[in-house]
């Protein structure tokens, strides 16, 4: 899993029927100290994130997990939101 | 599996049902040498590790997902399945 950044959202009209409904956002992760990691991508949501939200994602087939297992067509999956930036503990 | 150092954990209410009852840690990968990468990725702890362990991380979802759960099939990517007490090296002129 990663640590990520809300930083926007998709919107696609056509798309594969199991996408439907599901709310597609672009994640940055991001490293120990927040700042960003690698590139953004664009990740399903599982957790009801907003913009601007602190999240945790999920790479690979396991992202489609939280669906109807391997029905979704998705390899970034945004699995939970961080309560918030103090609850990122770190030495 | 990656070598990886635990930095601290991350706290989050709202979550996958699976997630629940399991401590995420914030962990960055190192080298052998003991080296940060600046490579931070999240793991489910599944041996008990603490801040500062040297760990094991495994990266495959139903390794991680069944170490850390108990159960295959959840949306967990990596796990900390291992603390490690000491790595050997071969000496630098060895590897050559």
């Amino acid at each position: 899993m990663q640590l990520a950044r809300v930083i926007g959202t998709v919107v696609a009209t056509v798309k594969n029927d199991s996408l439907q409904n599901r709310k597609l956002l672009i994640v940055q992760s991001l490293n120990k100290d927040l700042a960003p990691q690698g590139k953004p991508l664009v990740a399903v949501d599982a957790a009801g994130a907003g913009v601007g939200e602190l999240v945790f994602w999920c790479r690979g087939k396991e992202a489609s997990f939280p669906f109807k297992r391997e029905d979704t067509p998705t390899d970034c999956t945004i699995v939970g939101i961080v309560d918030s930036e103090d609850h990122v503990c770190c030495e | 599996m990656i070598l990886a150092k635990v930095l601290g954990n991350v706290v989050a209410t709202q979550k996958n049902h699976r997630y629940e009852n399991a401590r995420m840690m914030l962990c960055e990968s190192i080298t052998p040498e003991g080296d940060g990468t600046g490579y931070t990725v999240l793991a489910l702890d599944a041996v008990d590790a603490g801040v500062g362990d040297t760990v094991l991380i495994v990266q495959e979802g139903w390794s991680a997902s069944t170490t850390a759960t108990g159960k295959a099939g959840a949306a967990i990517d990596s796990a900390i399945v291992g603390v490690v007490d000491r790595i050997d090296l071969l000496s630098e002129e060895n590897t050559q």
